[in-house]
């Protein structure tokens, strides 16, 4: 088995002390390690924001990409490289707000990939402004008077897009983090570990203690995660009791097994040219 | 001689499109070259459609500046296309239709399309295969070459379906034999014997992407580019490739970055509207250094303007669109075989740079049918990206290490000791973030910058001159222009004025030293462009001190030969005459 030094990067994050994102890359690294996918056969995708930083930490390919696009770019180098395991992370800025058209869209896909979204429920590297997981009546530097929108909720909008595995983990608990993320990389089709990673210097309200406090794990309670209702259900309790763990997974045929030119051949990104076939599609046109 | 300009008007969905592809393939398989010019409602039914098919015996540059015979479906037909047919010329119309007073202008044939079709064959749409007998009958197109297409396009069908259209087309053979022939048009069997391809400029452009190597298009459907992945979705699958619909145009562009970091040559295509959305991603693909080629189709903006219209307005666009210091190739594709070839040297630039191309085409040349020989894979190698070499790979690999000629290997996922964060933060040579590095930023732009030094080599080369080498009135155009000028020229050398146009086929980084030398010791330069304020002219401006007479159209139609002709003769006489020459607004 791999060695999570293997995946240690050469460049020293530089999030706050303390913040979440620590826990959810060295889970990320021990995940990778546990399954000995080997870091050139991986790539780290991402958005911008603190927790759009990652890829640049981990020995591993990468795609520091654009704010709220890290799921397009994720999903062009998969479906032409089959073979590599592709993770895209960001933040809850970049995925369900200015990335949320992807999100959704990317969940119906059911491409063959993992998507961790540190939620820390601010936008952390702007410096503190409310996010689309803020809760109500928080205060945040747009906010001031407290947030009059409702926050949306990943869970459900992941399970009812049509993604097939979504977790949540929380950065508090590192061995269950890393096996939300294995599970979800070993998964066959899209992941979603949505990740409880405070902000320790922007989110005043959702700290480790608040969580502390609340959470709960669905293990715990004989969750059973094929039952769709059930994990809808759980998804929107919230407030003195918050569920992590896995909520719902599903087996439905890839993008890449429906797609008859990924069937089963080698990826595109490794066949040669052939530009000799061109002559029978040009029938047509005589 | 041939050259005779058939048009086809009527109520959009009616089959007026459909008719006028069938003349083109009949014509193009009797041996004629052929050039369609199409313009159509944005409605999908209802409203006017045209179809116009030019037919000659030798090569044809324009869809030509009049109508030899407009075939009037309705009344609106009439009216608006009967100004274009010049007297002595043919108007066929549908009697049951409406109908018109006779005249010594038109030889008009009047001809009950209507009935013919409900009382012959007992299917009013039939009318339009009718018609396709009248045009076979009346100017002695071989009349196999109908029937074997009808035979071809419908055999899907089943047996009965191509009996009721063999039916109709010998419906209006008959009709034609019934009246009397009082034109002298007569087009026969064309000179050419070789089979070729009839194909649109998207087209053309889609089966040369897969010439270059293409194998994943990812794309949002936008008119007048989506033909584009429509041919896709259903050719590339059969040689391994395949097209992906993304939920918008930043998807789309997003997975085209992804698959090429990935080590596949990946496009995709959009018009004026979706490319907007894309210009943040342009500029991720040039500081982070990845092949894309992005192709705008582009039609009359600003938003949704005249989405079934040609314009040349997103050149701006093209060449600047997107923040900060932003290096990328932007190409013009002429006609509708340079979209085949073309396609071929914006990914071979984009590998050879590592950069992305931006390769310009519009509605016009889009949609227009024209034939074309079938295409020659030797006339365009394909060219792949730098690769690292095992050394490289084992000591320390550096993506965006500085060489000689500011290209470095680039390497894919997969291959071992070649980790790379593909950075769209201000970066080192290694990768590494270096947001806060002043110095570091400036040398990343030179190393960006400095690839053009060879680009504008290829710029150079890339230039075609029509006429007169060193013309006393010079024409510089771009783009889907390049035939109609070219034949403005010809026109213009013919009335004894000396005059040559330069088409350069990359437009940034522009062709410097061509053009210096093309307008140099000439009287004058015009610019024809199909956009109101002169994008290109504008961007000469920039670097040569000199006069430059526009000629701007922005009606959404494009230049016919006579108005540049015209212009070349206006600005010739006041040469002549020592009086300033000025700018027009067709
Ligand atoms: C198109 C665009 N708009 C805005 C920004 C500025 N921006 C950078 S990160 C960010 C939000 C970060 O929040 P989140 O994604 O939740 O990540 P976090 O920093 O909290 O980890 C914003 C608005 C940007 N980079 N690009
Ligand atoms: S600002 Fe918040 S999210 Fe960003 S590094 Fe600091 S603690 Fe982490």
């Amino acid at each position: 088995m791999a060695q999570v030094k293997e995946y240690i990067g050469k460049v020293k994050p530089d999030w706050c002390p303390g913040c979440g994102d620590f826990a959810v890359l060295n889970a990320l690294q021990r995940a990778l390690a546990d399954l000995d996918i080997a870091p050139h056969n991986a790539l780290v995708v991402s958005g911008i924001g603190c927790s759009s930083n990652l890829p640049g930490f981990i020995n591993a390919y990468g795609f520091h990409s654009l704010h709220g696009r890290s799921l397009p770019v994720a999903t062009g180098a998969k479906l032409c490289n089959t073979d590599l395991t592709v993770i895209a992370t960001g933040g809850d800025g970049d995925g369900y707000g200015i990335g949320c058209g992807h999100f959704v869209h990317t969940c119906r896909r059911n491409v063959n990939m993992t998507y961790i979204v540190m939620d820390n429920q601010i936008y952390g590297l702007t410096t503190g402004q409310a996010s689309p997981t803020t809760e109500k009546d928080v205060r945040t530097k747009t906010t001031p008077e407290g947030s009059i929108e409702v926050p949306l909720n990943p869970i459900a909008m992941a399970m009812t897009a049509g993604a097939t595995y979504v977790a949540r983990g929380f950065s508090g608990d590192n061995l269950h983090l890393a096996q939300m993320m294995k599970g979800a990389i070993e998964h066959k089709g899209f992941a979603l570990v949505d990740v409880f990673s405070p902000c320790v210097t922007y989110n005043k309200q959702n700290t480790y203690p608040w969580f502390r406090e609340r959470i709960y794990k669905l293990e715990d309670e004989k969750h059973d995660p094929s039952d769709f209702r059930l994990g809808l259900e759980k998804s929107f309790e919230w407030g003195n009791r918050i569920p992590i763990g896995l909520f719902y997974k599903t087996e439905r045929p890839t993008y890449e097994d429906e797609e008859s030119a990924l069937r089963g051949g080698i990826s595109l990104a490794k066949q040669p040219l052939e530009r000799n076939n061109l002559a029978s599609l040009m029938e047509d046109f005589l | 001689m041939v050259d005779c300009v058939f048009r086809i008007g009527g109520e959009g969905g009616e089959g007026v499109i459909s008719t006028g592809e069938l003349m083109t393939i009949a014509l193009a398989r009797a041996g004629f070259e052929i050039y369609t010019f199409r313009t159509y409602p944005a409605e999908i039914k209802g409203g006017h459609a045209n179809y116009q098919v030019r037919v000659a015996d030798k090569l044809l540059l324009s869809q030509g500046d009049h109508v030899d015979v407009l075939m009037a479906f309705n009344e609106e037909a009439y009216q608006k296309h009967a100004k274009d047919v010049p007297k002595g010329g043919v108007i066929i119309y549908d009697s049951d239709s409406f109908s018109v007073p006779p005249s010594d202008h038109h030889i008009l044939y009047p001809i009950p399309l209507t009935s013919l079709a409900t009382e012959k064959i007992g299917i009013k749409l039939t009318k339009n295969i009718i018609s396709l007998g009248v045009l076979a009958a009346l100017f002695d197109v071989p009349f196999e070459k109908f029937a074997g297409l009808l035979k071809d396009r419908f055999k899907k069908k089943g047996d009965a379906v191509v009996q009721k259209n063999l039916q109709a087309l010998q419906v209006g053979v008959d009709y034609v034999k019934s009246m009397q022939k009082r034109d002298s048009i007569r087009i026969g069997s064309g000179p050419r014997t070789a089979k070729e391809l009839v194909l649109s400029g998207n087209e053309s452009l889609a089966l040369g992407a897969i010439a270059a190597g293409c194998r994943l298009y990812a794309g949002y459907p936008i008119t007048p580019a989506t033909d584009i992945m429509e041919f896709l979705a259903k050719e590339l699958p059969k040689i391994g490739g395949y097209v992906i619909q993304t939920e918008d145009e930043i998807s789309a562009i997003g997975c085209v970055l992804g698959a090429s970091f990935a080590g596949t040559k990946a496009m995709t295509a959009t018009s004026g509207p979706g490319f907007s959305l894309m210009t943040e991603m342009i500029g991720l693909a040039v500081v982070a250094e990845i092949p894309a080629v992005i192709v705008d189709v582009q039609r009359v903006g600003p938003s949704t303007g005249m989405p079934t219209k040609t314009e040349q307005g997103d050149l701006y666009l093209a060449v600047y669109g997107g923040h900060g210091n932003c290096p990328r190739i932007v190409m013009a594709l002429n006609n509708v075989e340079d979209c085949f070839y073309g396609i071929q040297r914006a990914f071979n630039l984009a590998e050879e740079f590592q950069m992305p191309v931006i390769v310009l085409s519009d509605q016009y040349l889009g949609h227009r049918k024209a034939t074309v020989p079938p295409p020659d894979l030797a006339k365009v190698p394909i060219i792949s990206r730098r690769k690292p070499t095992p050394d490289e790979l084992q000591k320390g690999y550096r993506r965006y290490k500085s060489t000689p000629d500011f290209i470095s290997p680039m390497s894919m996922p997969g291959m071992e000791g070649g980790g790379y964060v593909a950075e769209g933060l201000e970066h080192d040579e290694v990768g590494y973030p270096a947001a806060s590095d002043h110095e570091n930023h400036l040398k990343l732009t030179q190393k960006r910058y400095g690839k053009f030094i060879e680009v504008e080599q290829v710029s150079n080369e890339m230039c075609r001159i029509h006429g007169d080498e060193h013309p006393e009135i010079a024409v510089i155009g771009w783009g889907s222009s390049e035939g109609v000028i070219r034949e403005a020229v010809q026109m213009a050398k013919e009335k004894g004025i000396s005059a040559g146009a330069l088409h350069p086929k990359i437009l940034y980084p522009l062709p410097l030293a061509r053009i210096r030398d093309f307008i140099s010791g000439t009287k004058a330069v015009i610019i024809p462009e199909v956009n109101y304020t002169g994008q290109f002219a504008t961007l000469l401006r920039k670097r040569f001190a000199y006069d430059f007479i526009q000629l701007n159209k922005c009606v959404g139609l494009p230049f016919t030969p006579k108005e540049i002709l015209d212009k070349i003769e206006e600005v010739a006489a006041n040469v002549r005459t020592s009086r300033q020459p000025h700018a027009t607004r067709v």
